[in-house]
């Protein structure tokens, strides 16, 4: 098991308290695996991955702990965590188009990046060569500005920076929504190609939107308003969701799957809650077509099957 | 590179241009005659006047039509001949210019260069010292807020005044003659002190308070976040925000010259420093417009040749300037 | 294409996880972050504390400017709170009326330069194209001449007889910066979604801007008011202390320029040219500490230093 996420909470502090941008998430990602981690905006996914790697200013962790390769992350501790990015959980950044410093070339920033991890530049010289080949990049990448690259070059570059130190996480987030379609499918692939030779052990791809996780995902969680609604194979979610919300997102989507095809694009009527006093009891229960009286208890995120959880009182069924 | 240094130097010779016209058109559009301002600033006998106002129009060449005084305008500046002065009688427009630049430039070129050295050290400190955002930086406000002139009056109260610690006027001592003598520079640059001293301080407060903001924005720009995110240390990511800080800066360069100028010349008139300020303030008194238009074109172009050089340095830091192509 | 469900789901809905890292300024949190600004309090204070010097000040002296017949260059007493000049006038009258020059001159001149600064930046950035292009060859020309100088030639060919012309000319020559600023802004906003709706449901030029653009750059041009603000009355000082000031309305360049002329300096006269400094510093310093703290409130990016 590469990583477990155990009872992880993380609040954002603002002026009128906490807001519980993820609020007790319980959940593994298996060695090899890619998981998609999908939901509306404001569920709680960026503020997953963000804590996985680097919180932002005003983020605290409440609860839960992150556990990589047996080894507990200090992720509240910014200093303590350096040790372990890049090295062992690293990130494919949002924001990859302007993610390289403008004003070095290419080569000599990354050249200063390892040395500053004590990494020696010349010995891994040759394998970022060997990977950048295998993104279609040339050599002379190296010796160029980030402003001569195209978008979809720097995105690359990034993708094989961010993963030269082979580590055992990655985080992509929303790493496709700056990139025109045919370049999303090729970045896509390129993280199973990544993950097939090994340059990461398992990647958690943050992104709202379904159908690239319908490509390339083994598994995808679901998330709602700060909590995890469902998670499970790729292709179980899809075809199969269990959870009334799952169904819905997956139903307003127009393009994943033969079977939605021909349904009418349709929103889910209502807003996720306020997170900063969340409603008690299921969280989706004031937009559930399904919702009745037991929903007012908060409905555990229970293993269904193997490998198949849901948050859902109705899911059992 | 060339394309970038291309179309900088054509805006520049449009603005010399435009320059040029605007010192040519602004006595002749404006109320009044010149040269009747001219000649009761001379004398005041009236009939005496009447041949004088003819004698000014003919010789200034304001009686040909407007295209050839145009025309006669750029001639003279082809040739370097500005006119003669009003007020130093004798002496033409540029023999003056020439005798006091050195001086302005004595003054400009230090000033400027120290305090934008000096400012962007100090900003980028106080952008990662709490402690030092906190005392450098009020004292950086207070100075770039003082007006040239208040400063140099101060100081000039204190330290040459009442303390008697540096001379409080001139170039240099009257009993001496400028020569390449060590008595003569010691005298020199006692004199030159604290008018540089004025313009290093102003000049200072506002580049400090640059670099520190501009080192924050830079600090939360996507390029630091990837860098920490890499586990990049403190010290690395630091050094990339300077880096890209000090571009702005250096944009900031070029538009802060004309305001550096125009300190150094109040700064001057405060000291009595033998300068383009004092020369102006001589002008203005006595109404020699000869003069002030020449002085006029050379802090344009003064400013101009500034801005150039400011460029050129710019390629050399910004390499996006270099690779030719432009940014999408 | 790929419709995205975040739309279809949330409509107009808040974008909760986008609203977090960095949040719209909500009036609630501004007002929050303003009165905990330390560098906005102080600068305010300091700046009202000048207003009402200068509104009020004047009320309690019956001297005048620029009446003469007091003491000779006497140092500050009960009778002249500030002293008097070397040829005789009271120093406090001249230094409250200064500031309210100082007030005036600033403020028209920012209008006028804000005003020019925001026609051609908003066109320039939002029309783009050939207009773009024009203007900024406008905008660079007049940004590179030294305004120093311009004024300079202009005033000494032109007396300028009051407050209100000399901020004409300063308003007329220091507005590119903001021009230029503005655009940048403008062309960023134009590129946004709301914009082109608008642009796209077939709305004038005038209009795009006025409710799109401007309402949404509100806070920035209320900054670059200020700084305009507080560059207009160190450049009115520069002017006023070389004579090219209005002559007969004192302000605090005039008390300078009458200091150095009449050796002030030589005779030890401090309360003659200290308090206009003072006073200059303090309007200019304040605005710009005020422009930093405004920055920070408006931008929840700066804040945590």
């Amino acid at each position: 098991m590469s990583l477990a996420v155990d009872n992880l909470r993380v609040y954002y502090r603002t002026l009128r308290g906490d807001v519980r941008a993820l609020d007790g998430a319980t959940f593994t990602v298996q060695d090899g695996e890619i998981m998609g981690v999908a939901g509306e905006s404001g569920c709680g996914k960026t503020t997953l991955g963000k804590s996985l790697i680097r919180l932002d200013g005003r983020m605290r962790v409440a609860e839960g702990t992150v556990t990589l390769d047996g080894v507990e992350l200090p992720i509240a501790d910014d200093r303590a965590m350096d040790t372990y990015r890049f090295r062992h959980v690293s990130i494919v950044p949002q924001y990859a188009m302007s993610a390289l410093n403008p004003i070095r070339r290419i080569g000599r920033m990354i050249s200063e990046l390892l040395s500053s991890r004590g990494v020696s530049y010349d010995e891994t010289l040759p394998e970022l060569r060997r990977r950048l080949a295998l993104v279609g990049l040339e050599d002379d990448v190296l010796d160029r500005y980030p402003i001569e690259l195209s978008g979809g070059m720097k995105q690359r570059v990034v993708m094989v920076l961010s993963t030269l130190m082979n580590p055992s996480l990655l985080v992509a987030d929303e790493l496709t929504s700056a990139l025109d379609v045919s370049t999303q499918k090729a970045v896509a692939e390129m993280l199973v190609e990544f993950r097939d030779r090994g340059f990461v052990k398992s990647t958690i791809v943050i992104t709202h939107d379904l159908s690239i996780l319908y490509q390339i995902a083994d598994t995808i969680l679901v998330m709602y308003a700060g909590k995890l609604v469902e998670k499970g194979p790729a292709a179980e979610i899809t075809e199969d969701p269990r959870h009334p919300y799952t169904r819905l997102l997956i139903a307003s989507l127009p393009e994943v799957g033969v079977r939605f095809e021909e349904r009418r694009l349709t929103g889910i009527a209502g807003r996720p809650p306020s997170l900063l006093r969340p409603p008690t009891g299921c969280r989706f229960r004031a937009r559930c077509p399904l919702a009745t009286e037991e929903c007012a208890e908060e409905p555990p995120f229970v293993e269904l099957a193997p490998g198949r959880h849901a948050a859902c009182w109705k899911a059992a069924a | 590179m060339t394309r970038y240094l291309a179309r900088k130097s054509l805006l520049y010779l449009l603005t010399f241009f435009v320059a040029v016209t605007i010192d040519w058109a602004i006595p002749r559009l404006m109320p009044g005659d010149p040269i009747d301002g001219l000649i009761s600033r001379l004398q005041a006998d009236s009939t005496a006047s009447q041949e004088l106002h003819g004698y000014f129009t003919e010789s200034f060449g304001l009686d040909q039509p407007l295209w050839r005084q145009y025309a006669n305008f750029w001639r003279g500046l082809a040739h370097g001949d500005l006119g003669p002065s009003i007020a130093y009688v004798g002496s033409s427009v540029s023999e003056l210019i020439w005798a006091a630049l050195p001086y302005t430039l004595a003054l400009l070129v230090p000033a400027i260069i120290l305090s934008y050295v000096a400012g962007n050290r100090v900003g980028a400190m106080a952008a990662r010292r709490k402690v030092l955002d906190n005392t450098v930086l009020p004292f950086a406000y207070i100075l770039t807020a003082t007006p040239y002139v208040w400063l140099a009056l101060v100081l000039a109260y204190f330290l040459a005044f009442k303390w008697g610690i540096f001379p409080v006027s001139g170039a240099y001592d009257f009993s001496l003659q400028p020569a390449w003598t060590w008595e003569f520079a010691w005298s020199f640059l006692q004199h030159w002190f604290l008018p540089f001293l004025t313009l290093f301080l102003v000049s200072f407060g506002g580049w400090a308070i640059g670099m520190r903001n501009l080192i924050i924005y830079e600090l939360e720009s996507e390029y630091s976040n990837y860098l920490q995110a890499l586990g990049a240390p403190t010290t690395l990511v630091r050094k990339y925000a300077y880096g890209n800080a000090v571009l702005p800066q250096m944009s900031g360069l070029a538009l802060a010259l004309g305001a550096v100028v125009g300190g150094a010349l109040v700064t001057e008139i405060v000291f009595g420093y033998p300068g383009i300020g004092t020369l102006i303030i001589t002008a203005l008194q006595n109404r020699d417009y000869f003069l002030l238009q020449g002085l006029f074109l050379l802090i344009i172009v003064g400013v101009l040749v500034a801005n150039f050089v400011v460029d050129i340095l710019y390629v050399v830091v910004d390499p996006r300037t270099r690779t030719g192509i432009q940014g999408s | 294409m790929v419709a995205t469900p975040e739309i279809a789901l949330t409509g107009e809905g808040a974008a909760l996880e986008d609203a977090y890292p960095e949040p719209p300024v909500r009036r609630f949190e501004a007002l929050h972050f303003a009165v905990r600004n330390a560098k906005l309090v102080v600068g305010l204070v300091v700046v009202l504390a000048f207003l009402v010097a200068a509104i009020a000040g004047p009320w309690l002296t019956d001297a005048t400017p620029f009446e003469f017949g007091y003491p000779l260059g006497e140092p500050p007493s009960s009778a002249h709170w500030l002293g008097t000049t070397a040829p005789g006038q009271d120093v406090y009258s001249q230094f409250v009326y200064g500031l309210r020059s100082s007030f005036v001159v600033g403020a028209l001149a920012a209008t006028v330069a804000a005003l020019l600064g925001m026609a051609i930046g908003f066109l320039g950035g939002y029309l783009g194209g050939v207009v773009d292009e024009v203007l900024s060859v406008i905008t660079n020309i007049v940004l590179v001449i030294p305004t120093l100088a311009v004024l300079i030639i202009v005033s000494a060919y032109l007396s300028v007889g009051s407050v209100a012309s000399e901020a004409l000319l300063i308003g007329l020559t220091s507005w590119p910066w903001a021009a230029r600023a503005i655009r940048a802004q403008t062309f960023s906003l134009a590129s946004r979604d709301f914009v082109s709706l608008a642009r796209l449901s077939g709305q004038g030029t005038v209009k795009v801007i006025a409710k799109e653009i401007a309402p949404n750059m509100s806070s920035y041009l209320f900054l670059t008011f200020i700084l305009l603000f507080g560059g207009a009355v160190l450049i009115a000082a520069t002017l006023d202390f070389l004579g090219l000031g209005p002559s007969q309305v004192m302000s605090l360049g005039l008390m300078l320029n009458n200091a150095v002329s009449n050796a002030a300096l030589q005779l030890g006269m401090w309360w003659w040219f200290i308090p206009p400094g003072v006073g200059i510093t303090a309007i200019v310093g304040g605005l710009y500490i005020m422009n930093v703290g405004l920055d920070e409130v408006f931008n929840p990016k700066l804040r945590r230093t």
